[in-house]
């Protein structure tokens, strides 16, 4: 196990003797990063629906995922990584989810877990059900099932890592210049329904067709 | 009444009601439907006298259907007797105009106050006399009453499933290319964010501080400024997403409100577009825990309208798997409890470990570990063969007893437990039954009320156990009694496995339609968390007209600011781990 780690940190094509392969280990900025980030993606403890008692599974004893370096749930958005969002997002839960995911710090991934983060799922009709977390947050990872297995969701959380290892901080959106607030997702609005402030415009234009059109 | 009111029967009480007040209570005599129709201003008289007189002392539901065609509104009231028997239903209707006024019975039965305000929220019947009638699942401010006939959301497409456009000649379209906003959203005409004033929670604060005037905690009030916490929806120890507005003077609450609807996945509104069969996979998602005690309920439901009989083998398959969910929700309970007291993650996980072999079971006979969809109208929808029922064999007779002992011998006597459980009060039995507590937290509180006794359903009545009871009413007994309801259920589960007989697992066809005839149905079971019942109503059509569930965790949450009042924040998590709530029941 231990040696496996190293792999991941070590450039490949570069030859360090036996004897001191466990002190020296030749790599690039982007793969330590991305080695340390990867075995230590903290979740926030944070279940919504049906979906967090299978993670909740997951995290006992059959299933284990402390052996992927994910058992740290945080029930502080403040310490967390990633964010499951783990059940039926509903318009009058959004602003919260919301706010947790402005508190958490960078790096933060957002795995959908489930049919209903994915896309609302059976609930989808619903007058009260957002279609998918995506349509506020970047999801980075999507899990299908209803719910997900546990063996699922980590297989989904062993993605999310794959994901991680391919990262650049050049590249990365939260240490791009100029791009202050670009993980910041402004706060929805619970008026007669729920508002999406950022397409405030676009409602008004088609609350007028419509009333044109009747 | 001379009789007294326990030795009623049903009939006779009907015959009295109808005699005690002929004026104002005449029999429902639409076809399928049954009980009596109360004339709305003497609503309160007639209940005063059912709780006093009859004897109706637990107000299990109330809900209300919107009649549109008649063009008026019913609320419906079922009223049980703690002593058991057969419920009573009783209606009210109300000419469908803005508002519709309907009395309050919140002084009769407490019980009625948070499924007064589902009413109010969801259907727009104002309960005269409540004292808080706020919106509950959704917020203050949103358009509209969800469950009125004429509301269509935003992604409506027909009255009834399978949709045309979805099925089956191919023109496939998204619901979201319908909707002008091309998402979930249904906003009203003229609408400008720049002029929208968003609602406040003031209401809420308000209810708060007149609840705590309302009962004076003593001489603590003048000794300084109250406190308001706001715990939740986001909690590690709320069981989900629960919110919960506290009021503190210091330490101590003063007054509580729980703010639910954060999960409210528009149960009842989608259960009426689908149809009846499709509505079983839902049951599974409203208390995530026990699929199998939920299916049984709409099972029961949809069973009594069409009046058909069950397969006996299927009788007892469902009973085992029932008993098996039941077991491993109170492990899991048991589990919970002691994490939220500050044992992190140890016992819990414990609990797990056996939750894991009853769900490889579910997984064996369902396909499913959680979301099991097992139930069918007549039956269950696969046999179980006989190497899952040799390791149900197994887990009962074996591994379970052992495991409950080892369980009950690591922490029953263990100190720290006993010094935050033993001696704190939950609920007595009249503060239980006045709040339509259900469950094992009315058990608790000393009345002996188990549908599987009182109203047997099913073959329970075959089955020799217990009724788990304990008298104390504090938490030490509320946790105790989840041990014995396992070893009950362990008990009925070794009965049921030697009496399984062979044969068909359903009396009906296999059949995605089912023909159901109109009228009404209210089936019940007891569920692990209480008394879970649905109230379905038939038109004759592919989809019920109405469709509602009496959620035990929504109902026994009534009684939470009784009993969390006067004792310290930090009880207050173990007193809400006491009530055993799944959010996904409590928000439907």
């Amino acid at each position: 196990m231990e040696e496996n780690k190293y792999e991941g940190l070590n450039l490949p094509n570069y030859n360090i003797p036996e004897d001191i392969q466990n002190v020296v280990s030749v790599t690039t900025i982007d793969r330590l990063y991305n080695w340390g980030r990867r075995w230590s993606v903290w979740p926030l403890m944070f279940g919504l629906a049906c979906c967090a008692i299978e993670m909740i599974a997951a995290q006992a004893s059959r299933y284990d995922m402390a052996r992927f370096g994910m058992e740290v749930m945080r029930p502080t958005p403040r310490q967390a990584d990633m964010m499951l969002v783990s059940g039926t997002v509903t318009k009058k839960m959004l602003p919260s989810i919301i706010r947790l995911y402005n508190q958490m710090p960078e790096p933060k991934y957002v795995v959908a877990m489930g049919a209903c983060a994915s896309s609302g799922g059976p609930f989808k009709e619903g007058y009260n059900v957002v279609a998918g977390i995506d349509k506020f947050l970047p999801v980075d990872v999507y899990i299908p099932g209803c719910p997900p297995t546990p063996q699922a969701l980590i297989a989904g959380m062993i993605k999310l890592q794959e994901k991680i290892d391919k990262q650049s901080i050049k590249k990365v959106r939260w240490y791009e210049k100029g791009k202050v607030d670009s993980n910041y997702v402004p706060m929805p609005i619970l008026g007669p329904d729920l508002i999406d402030v950022r397409r405030s415009a676009e409602f008004e234009a088609a609350a007028v067709k419509k009333e044109g059109v009747a | 009444m001379t009789a007294p009111a326990s030795t009623l029967t049903l009939d006779l009480v009907s015959a009295s009601l109808v005699a005690r007040f002929p004026d104002f209570v005449t029999a429902d005599a639409r076809p399928g439907f049954s009980g009596f129709i109360v004339k709305k201003e003497n609503l309160v008289e007639v209940a005063t006298a059912l709780r006093d007189e009859f004897g109706f002392d637990l107000l299990s539901s109330v809900t209300g259907v919107d009649y549109l065609a008649e063009n008026k509104m019913e609320v419906v009231y079922h009223a049980h007797r703690t002593t058991g028997g057969p419920g009573l239903v009783f209606k009210v209707q109300a000419e469908r105009v803005d508002p519709v006024e309907v009395p309050s019975l919140i002084d009769v039965w407490a019980g009625a106050d948070f499924q007064e305000r589902e009413a109010w929220d969801l259907l727009g019947i104002k309960f005269t006399g409540h004292p808080d009638l706020r919106r509950i699942l959704m917020w203050e401010g949103f358009e509209g009453h969800p469950l009125r006939k004429d509301y269509k959301e935003a992604f409506f497409e027909e009255e009834t499933k399978p949709y045309k456009s979805r099925w089956p000649e191919g023109n496939h379209t998204y619901a979201e290319f319908k909707n002008p906003f091309r998402d979930n959203l249904n906003l009203p005409e003229n609408f400008s964010l720049d002029n929208y004033q968003p609602q406040t929670e003031d209401q809420l604060y308000f209810s708060l501080e007149r609840s705590s005037q309302k009962h004076d905690v003593g001489r603590e009030k003048e000794m300084g400024d109250h406190m308001v916490v706001n715990m939740g929806p986001h909690h590690p120890s709320t069981h989900g997403v629960l919110r919960v507005a506290v009021e503190l003077n210091g330490e101590t609450i003063t007054s509580l409100k729980p703010v639910m609807g954060y999960l409210h996945r528009n149960h009842d509104k989608i259960g009426e577009r689908n149809t009846y069969l499709q509505i079983m996979p839902y049951t599974d998602r409203l208390d995530y825990f026990n699929s199998m005690a939920n299916n049984f309920g709409y099972a029961i439901a949809v069973e009594k309208l069409m009046k058909i009989p069950v397969a006996e083998r299927a009788e007892y398959i469902r009973v085992i798997m029932t008993e098996l969910s039941r077991i491993q929700n109170h492990l899991i309970f048991i589990g919970m409890l002691i994490n939220d007291m500050g044992s992190m993650y140890t016992p819990s996980l414990y609990a797990f470990e056996e939750r894991e072999l009853i769900l490889d079971i579910f997984e064996a006979v369902s396909g499913a570990r959680m979301m099991c969809n097992y139930f069918r109208f007549g039956g269950v929808v696969r046999d179980v063969p006989e190497d899952v029922l040799r390791k149900i064999k197994d887990l009962v007779h074996d591994r379970l007893p052992a495991k409950t002992d080892e369980m009950e011998r690591f922490l029953n006597e263990n100190e720290v437990l006993v010094a935050r459980l033993k001696g704190i009060h939950v609920l007595n039995a009249e503060e239980a039954t006045h709040h339509s507590v259900t469950g094992p937290c009315l058990r608790a509180a000393g009345v002996p009320y188990d549908l599987r006794r009182a109203d047997p359903y099913s073959v329970y009545d075959r089955f020799d156990f217990d009724v788990a009871v304990r008298y104390n009413g504090d938490m030490y007994d509320n946790y105790l009694i989840r041990f014995d309801e396992i070893r009950q259920s362990l008990r009925i589960l070794e009965q049921a496995l030697k009496q399984i007989p062979g044969g068909p697992i359903n009396s009906q066809k296999p059949q995605y339609q089912v023909r159901v005839p109109a009228g009404e149905a209210y089936g019940r079971v007891e569920s692990p968390k209480g008394e879970l019942a649905y109230y379905v109503v038939s038109n004759g059509k592919p989809n019920p007209y109405r469709y509602h569930v009496r959620a035990p965790s929504f109902v026994n949450l009534t009684a939470v600011e009784t009993m969390c009042k006067g004792v310290k924040i930090a009880d207050f998590v173990v007193l809400l781990a006491m009530l055993d709530i799944v959010m996904g029941e409590v928000d439907r």
